[in-house]
């Protein structure tokens, strides 16, 4: 029997064959996979996932792949980590962090990429292509090369330079498009039209989203097959917050968790965040803005599942916050100085706005709290390199050390105790 | 013949506005609303818009000169 029925429109529900489209033809809706969820219930066992790689594709049969050779650039199955020290900086009792700076373009876009790549290569495309500001186009690259097609990336003509060598090193050709954002987003969105190309978030929108939904899964798996009691995480267009929900809905579906009761909370930056003002005026309307904050990889003024996202805020009890800039670096530093990980600027983006819930009393204390960490620090360090204490500069001189030494003293770490375990 | 397919997101000051209207009337297009959500005071739109290339063009600038914020359906398109 087939796990995967088609497509169905979000919108008005119309059913399509699982072909490379992304919106339905009669409403314009977006197109999301459809499942048989009793046939991947037979499918699938703890034991069975349990038995599979140690990478995402151990949860294949929750994935719209129908071929034996996937694109595998080992993605997934990161290490989810009980933050004590992190914890009780926050004065939570119950916190772990989901640490997806480790995969292999070092951020989570290596799992929605590995499904767009798989599938592009099952509906027969030689060319991968995508338009990013940083993490997807890195992402998309590494796929291509590993899959052996060509890639496009195309990028805003005033990207750093520093952001385009992330992706140029895996060989695509790089699009520099000159003109302001919207414009690159418009003509992207006909290029994706006009070509036989398979667009990661475009055409191959519908696949490449559902990557997302396995980091639900891993966080259920690593702690012993049960869902968190609340989950924070980044959002940019929503498209990962809503499969995250998605995840562990389909887990409670074909009974590998008992239920799928976790309040879903978005955090956004202060200077893009039209998800969290519609929460604010208690609205599902999300209102475009321009965005201007340091969290570029959040910097999606119109996000297209921002509607959907407000609708699992509101039907989960979760929250949506807002974090400035200031405290973006203060949430980097903390997650560095009390957990030893560097996170990109959406790293900060998730501490901070858990620090400002819990302060607000919005956060249960005992609440097991797992807070998703997406991006490597080393992706965005100007973000905190004029926020951190130069070093001690000393001549190659014992004396000069012990000097030096005596009079700053050595910094205590913010995390008090360490002994950390790993769930 | 060319087509797009665009959101059109209206301030409080268009939304009494026959901004669609005007459109068909002054270009060489034919637009085909198929989802919109338009309240007392904000409103956007989901439509097609038909015609020769440039004039879809011309007509697409001509609403964003009126003050309409027009993305492509797919929202944000570039990303991080």
């Amino acid at each position: 029997m087939k796990r995967v029925r088609g497509l169905q429109c979000r919108e008005c529900g119309r059913e399509y064959p699982a072909d490379p489209i992304h919106v339905c033809e009669y409403c314009f809706g977006p197109l999301e996979v459809a499942y048989d969820y009793d046939a991947i219930a037979r499918l699938v066992s703890r034991a069975s996932i349990a038995a599979g790689p140690r990478t995402l594709w151990r949860y294949r049969h929750l994935l719209p792949i129908e071929a034996e050779q996937v694109v595998d650039t080992h993605a997934g199955f990161t290490p989810l980590i009980r933050a004590e020290n992190l914890g009780r900086a926050l004065g939570l009792r119950n916190l772990y962090v989901k640490n997806d700076t480790v995969n292999p373009t070092f951020s989570f876009k290596d799992r929605p990429v590995a499904m767009a790549a798989t599938k592009a290569r099952e509906f027969g495309f030689d060319t991968l292509a995508c338009a990013s500001t940083g993490n997807l186009a890195g992402a998309v690259a590494a796929a291509a090369a590993k899959a052996c097609m060509r890639a496009c990336i195309f990028i805003p003509a005033d990207l750093e330079p520093s952001k385009i060598v992330g992706a140029s090193i895996y060989g695509p050709t790089v699009v520099a498009v000159e003109g302001t954002y919207d414009d690159v987003n418009r003509l992207c969105s006909e290029i994706a039209d006009q070509y036989a190309w398979a667009f990661a978030n475009i055409n191959m929108r519908p696949y490449y989203s559902e990557g997302s939904k396995t980091l639900a899964f891993e966080v259920a798996e690593q702690l012993g097959w049960r869902v968190p009691d609340r989950v924070v995480v980044p959002v940019a267009s929503g498209s990962m917050f809503t499969k995250i929900w998605r995840g562990f809905n389909e887990l409670a579906k074909v009974g590998l968790v008992d239920q799928a009761r976790v309040r879903m909370t978005v955090a956004q930056a202060e200077g893009c965040a039209p998800i969290v003002e519609a929460f604010r005026r208690h609205t599902l309307s999300v209102e475009p803005v321009k965005p201007h904050t340091i969290a570029k990889s959040l910097a999606i003024g119109n996000p297209a599942d921002g509607y959907y996202s407000l609708r699992i805020v509101k039907e989960s009890g979760g929250q949506a916050e807002a974090a400035t800039d200031a405290e973006v670096v203060e949430g980097m530093r903390l997650l560095a100085r009390t957990e030893g990980i560097f996170a990109e600027t959406a790293g900060g983006v998730t501490v901070a706005v858990l620090q400002k819930l819990v302060e607000a009393g919005k956060v249960d204390r005992d609440e097991l709290v797992v807070a998703y960490i997406t991006g490597n620090g080393l992706k965005t360090p100007e973000a905190v390199a004029g926020h951190l204490e130069r070093p001690l500069t000393i001549p190659p001189s014992f004396k000069r050390f012990e000097e030096q030494i005596a009079a700053v003293g050595l910094k205590r770490q913010t995390g008090a105790p360490a002994a950390t375990s790993v769930a | 013949m060319g087509r797009q397919r665009v959101k059109f997101t209206f301030p409080p000051d268009l939304v009494n506005q026959p901004v669609v209207y005007l459109m068909g009337k002054q270009f060489g297009v034919v637009t085909n609303i198929r989802r919109a959500n338009v309240t007392r005071d904000r409103g956007w739109m989901i439509l097609e818009i038909t015609g020769p290339s440039d004039e879809i063009e011309k007509a697409i600038a001509w609403a964003r000169g009126q003050g309409v914020r027009v993305d492509p359906i797919e929202g944000d398109v570039v990303a991080g």
